[in-house]
């Protein structure tokens, strides 16, 4: 085991971190607007949307996401002249945009099955009581059924997000250089697999980690209710006077 | 040239690549199974680890199943395929053999698989395990079976039937993990289409086609798994 030479790869792969946290956190982002659209899509009641809503989670989680990546960023090429004179082949000729483009597509339809398990298990009583209230629409969904959404899906959300930053190494293959992709670089230039793959492994370990801890801290901010209250000694001998 | 219709590209004829696609979409389903196959054998293994009362067993396997589900599936494959060539290269040398001795890409992509699945699969029978009912082990013990025939006849029959579910989603996750093995050369299904829509220049219908055989695979693997669920809990009353 050549600690230099590990010490070496681990500096070059940092450079690759910022990347790789930033496919995966733009997909994230655009993937739970796509996600929330789906889930409340598949609880419309409207059946067009609902089995279009369907559909689509059953394609993408159906599918290896290599399969959308290969789809999106070659496969589109075929349509080029067409993608041109709609001006939309600045955007498909990007590989990271098609990166981006593919692990929204995909996010959104694991996430939407998220979303959709924590707007159910918001507890009719709740809502039965906002509307005894007065709330109703928008209001009732932004002050009851989202915020306990929200929290009842926290911890789902959080391995959807650790599983889109693993994700994120698939964006290598078409040419993104994130940590993967410069491990494999490495690898092939210097045929030290073992030593680059302890390094690149543990950056994606203290990524991952990281997140966890992000995602708690969320939660237990979200969640003062189920906090131990502070415990103050009550002061027995001021009470008694 | 004249252009192929979509039915002529993809079909059987003197043109078409139907059989190539269907050859590698039997070798996608090879080398799944292999794997999945593997990992059930790694994931036993690792469950033992976890549930043992030994401290130094239960940390390297919580230690395992972490590592494994934390880092990027490619990046094991990528261990596996140039390390496995290096460390096989190593042992040829003591033999005097020298030069680069590559592994086939199947074995690489099988054993990569495995240790993944592993991992996802030792949580799948570590919670299996932990339905049994507790009695049924003591009245094993109490009619004198041995530790080995305990597994085989008290535990590994029901951890299994809890466990399908569980395998069953680990089975999708393989399936699709099995794309990846494309990088080492492996010629499965996303492989053979990446390989066609080069020579023909038409990606799209090669990559829709290969989404569609993915999706017939997944969707009927959810059936047999559905069919084997109820077929397994057959004997079971169930709380409804």
């Amino acid at each position: 085991m050549d600690f230099g030479f590990m010490w070496d790869t681990f500096l070059q792969l940092l450079s690759g971190i910022p990347l790789t946290l930033n496919l995966s956190f733009t997909s994230v982002a655009f993937g739970a607007v796509l996600a929330m659209v789906l889930a409340l899509m598949r609880m419309s009641g409207i059946r067009a949307l609902d089995g279009f809503a369907r559909a689509y989670v059953f394609v993408f989680r159906g599918t290896p996401l290599l399969v959308q990546i290969f789809l999106i960023y070659y496969g589109l090429g075929q349509f080029r002249p067409t993608l041109q004179e709609w001006g939309l082949w600045v955007f498909f000729r990007e590989p990271y945009w098609c990166a981006i483009l593919a692990l929204t597509l995909n996010t959104g339809a694991y996430a939407s099955e998220i979303i959709r398990g924590g707007l159910q298990s918001v507890p009719h009583q709740q809502v039965e009581a906002a509307k005894a209230c007065g709330m109703s629409g928008f209001l009732l969904f932004r002050r009851i059924v989202f915020p306990i959404a929200v929290r009842q899906a926290l911890p789902a959300y959080g391995s959807e997000i650790i599983l889109m930053v693993k994700a994120t190494s698939l964006a290598s293959i078409i040419t993104m250089m994130e940590v993967t992709g410069l491990a494999a670089k490495i690898i092939s230039q210097t045929f030290r697999a073992v030593e680059v793959f302890i390094v690149a492994g543990l950056i994606y370990l203290i990524l991952n980690f990281a997140i966890t801890r992000i995602i708690m801290a969320f939660e237990w901010w979200l969640s003062p209710h189920l906090r131990r209250p502070s415990t103050v000694e009550p002061r027995l001998e001021a009470a008694h006077v | 040239m004249q252009q192929l219709s979509y039915f002529e590209l993809i079909g059987f004829g003197p043109k078409g690549w139907g059989l190539a696609l269907l050859t590698a979409t039997g070798m996608t389903l090879a080398v799944a199974l292999c794997g999945f196959l593997a990992g059930s054998v790694v994931g036993t293994f690792v469950a033992w680890a976890k549930l043992s009362r030994n401290l130094a067993a239960r940390t390297l396997g919580d230690g395992y199943t972490t590592v494994l589900r934390g880092i990027p599936d490619l990046l094991v494959i990528y261990l596996f395929y140039f390390g496995g060539s290096a460390a096989l290269g190593a042992i040829g040398s003591l033999f005097g053999a020298d030069g680069f001795i590559g592994v086939p890409a199947f074995v690489t992509g099988a054993l990569a698989i495995g240790i993944v699945s592993g991992a996802y699969q030792a949580e799948v029978f570590r919670g299996a395990y932990q339905i049994l009912n507790r009695g049924e082990l003591e009245a094993a013990r109490s009619v004198g079976m041995h530790r080995w025939l305990i597994f085989r006849r008290i535990i590994a029959p029901q951890v299994l039937r809890y466990a399908i579910p569980g395998l069953g989603n680990t089975w999708q996750l393989v399936l699709k993990e099995s794309a990846l093995i494309s990088v080492t050369g492996l010629v499965e299904l996303l492989r053979q289409s990446h390989i066609a829509a080069g020579s023909t220049r038409r990606p799209f219908d090669f990559y829709i086609t290969a989404a569609v055989l993915y999706l017939v695979i997944t969707w009927f693997s959810t059936y047999l798994f559905q069919r084997a669920e109820t077929h397994s809990m057959r004997g079971i009353r169930r709380a409804s």
